[in-house]
């Protein structure tokens, strides 16, 4: 266990089936509204970080900042072989743009505390950025290797990554601490029977307390009592809030966001009244005519 | 009593010395933000023995040229470049500051954007100035950049506007912005910049480095013939490449076809591929999901040919051909060969 890799995730919308419906007024998105899936590519970051552990000796760390229900993904996680998980939640967190995310992030790193290498998926479906990897880096003062594509070899000096460039490939190398941004190039390994079976009551501190409250836990046990039997078992999520992680308040959220968001509209592309052309020789000949005699064609 | 507002920015992507289409594109762009701003048009060309390149900028429009030159900047790494813009930003105080979305600008804008604490909008397809009141916090703001974007997998388009310190920083994606026709008789000013690099700039090294042109120029081809789902297999595709010869066009893809392996992700036009506006689209078996009409409707001419009369590829066509593709692609090759 001579490496720390700490992986980056972030639970999305599922982009592919919504409407503009899922925004709020403010223009930021209403995810209750929206079904809730691990971010593709945070799941190759997850990956690349896995075979790490494999190859070289490495403790994975998952860290996420979401809503309490975020932590479903750091669940996830752990049936794929992470060790330990962190959520990062706190109602001043919300509205963040790339920025203030990347600098929320930054502090949750400082908190983990030596962490070698910091793992993202290049870029989540929902915003479609691929900012906040770059800006955490920068916040830290590492150097990044985006689109990784595989990690070559990994010593306690350096780090050597083969990463995609337009119409091509390089190999670099990175004294470490480094960040790298990951692109969907390796297959995910699916989640483990054995670790669900062992994971599955893997549990933030609010998920505890939500469970007393509902009184699934009918017996005698305390809420401490039963988050010591987690942490006993590391089974325990680590749930910090922006004081947790000393974050600035005028950093983070709504206030620590430059960008704003003047308005949304759902997108109607058109191109006005389609002319129907008869799919038979004749329809065709008289639409290629027409093209040639404006110019389009020829 | 009106503050003087910084010139509008470029930063210029070049490989070997060839500039990127997209660094042409916000050049013209960046020239009308500028006009209407009443500021300089201004590019950052950074490398190593590109000097040749500033009077193709002079030509779409630049008024100055920043020359900054070092062994070190080639091959392009992110942590080099972001000094050298950090530093000349600190002493000429953009306004704007352009990139083009493309894998370099995607990694280098938001490292800069980070350390300067000023907001970045990624991936825009337009740009425009405007005012801006910020009600919640009871602000306004003058000729802002408004910063227009698709999001959430292209279901929705926002405007997004920085409110913080300048540069107001944004990518943008390429082959949306029109490419004006230069002028070669323009004139600009050359300014060459020594970079203050260190050693901690220089940490990552690159140790092998392979690229070739992509196979497939989709945003300069004048004529389209793009395959999808439809098509039905690799072989057929041939119909298309023939249809594209004949007509002196290339061929384009949707994803769901890149996905099937039936043709290179170099040919994939929408969201995730290349956004392009030739003077005809042909849409062979292309349902048209909304990301790939954000990659093409823009187009001068689209003829859709799908056999599902209600696929939301025909929302966007100019001719709509409700048939199949196998017979239709053959009698418009008969079509135009007869024409000609």
């Amino acid at each position: 266990m001579s490496y720390t890799v700490l992986v980056f995730v972030k639970q999305v919308p599922d982009t592919q089936n919504i409407t503009g419906d899922a925004m709020t007024p403010q223009g930021t998105v209403n995810r209750a509204a929206l079904p809730a899936i691990f971010n593709p590519e945070d799941l190759n970051a997850l990956e690349l970080a896995l075979q790490l552990k494999d190859r070289y000796g490495a403790k994975v760390v998952v860290g996420t900042m979401g809503p309490p229900n975020a932590a479903e993904v750091l669940r996830a996680s752990l049936y794929r072989g992470a060790d330990e998980c962190v959520l990062l939640t706190d109602r001043a967190f919300a509205g963040a743009d790339t920025l203030a995310t990347s600098y929320a992030l930054s502090c949750c790193v400082r908190k983990v505390g030596k962490v070698d290498l910091v793992l993202c998926g290049r870029q989540a479906i929902d915003g479609d950025t691929a900012q906040v990897g770059p800006q955490l880096a920068e916040k830290l003062g590492w150097p990044q290797i985006c689109y990784v594509e595989e990690v070559k070899d990994l010593t306690p000096e350096k780090i050597t990554a083969q990463r995609a460039i337009e119409g091509g490939y390089e190999v670099l190398t990175s004294p470490l601490p480094a960040l790298l941004t990951v692109i969907d190039s390796n297959d995910p390994r699916p989640m483990a029977a054995r670790r669900i079976m062992r994971c599955k009551h893997a549990m933030t501190r609010s998920e505890v307390a939500k469970a007393h409250a509902d009184q699934n836990y009918a017996d005698s046990t305390s809420i401490d009592e039963d988050i010591e039997s987690l942490r006993a078992k590391n089974l325990l999520i680590h749930e910090y809030t922006a004081a947790d992680v000393n974050a600035e308040v005028s950093r983070i959220g709504l206030a620590g966001s430059p960008t704003k968001v003047k308005n949304i509209m759902s997108v109607v592309l058109t191109g006005g009244e389609a002319k129907s052309v008869d799919p038979t020789p004749a329809g065709v000949s008289e639409l290629i005519h027409e093209l040639i005699s404006d110019h389009t064609l020829g | 009593m009106t503050q003087k507002i910084g010139n509008v920015w470029i930063f210029i992507e070049q490989e070997a010395g060839k500039i990127a289409n997209v660094s042409l594109e916000l050049v013209c762009k960046g020239r009308e933000l500028a006009d209407r701003l009443g500021v300089k048009t201004e590019a950052l060309l950074i490398g190593d023995k590109i000097e040749s390149c500033a009077q193709t900028l002079y030509s779409y429009g630049c008024d100055t040229v920043y020359l900054i030159e070092d062994p070190r900047l080639e091959p392009f790494t992110a942590l080099p470049y972001a000094k050298v813009i950090m530093d000349m930003i600190r002493e000429h105080k953009p306004n704007i500051l352009l990139f083009g979305a493309t894998m370099k600008g995607r990694e280098l804008a938001p490292r800069i954007a980070s350390e300067k604490k000023a907001g970045l909008t990624a991936d825009c397809t337009n740009l425009q100035i405007d005012d801006f009141e910020d009600l919640k916090n009871q602000k306004s703001y003058k000729d802002k950049l408004m910063q227009i974007r698709p999001a959430f997998g292209g279901n929705i388009i926002a405007t997004i506007v920085n409110t913080w310190d300048d540069p107001q920083m944004v990518t943008v994606r390429s082959g949306v912005m029109k490419l004006d026709r230069p002028d070669p008789a323009r004139k600009g000013k050359l300014v060459r910049v020594t970079p203050a690099l260190t050693e901690k700039e220089t940490v990552v090294q690159v140790i092998e480095r392979i690229r070739q042109d992509k196979e497939v120029d989709l945003q300069s081809a004048q004529i389209i013939v793009a395959g999808g789902y439809g098509v039905g297999s690799k072989e057929n595709f041939k119909l298309l490449y023939d249809l594209a010869k004949t007509l002196g066009g290339e061929v384009g893809a949707s994803r769901a076809a890149v996905d099937a392996g039936w043709i290179d992700h170099d040919h994939q036009v929408g969201q995730t591929g290349v956004t392009v506006r030739p003077r005809l689209y042909i849409a062979a078996g292309i349902s048209g999901s909304i990301q790939h009409r954000a990659g093409m409707a823009e187009s001068k001419k689209i003829i859709a040919i799908n056999t599902d009369k209600d696929a939301p590829i025909f929302s966007v066509a100019h001719y709509a051909i409700v048939g199949d593709l196998n017979t239709v692609i053959p009698e418009m090759i008969k079509a135009f060969k007869a024409k000609n």
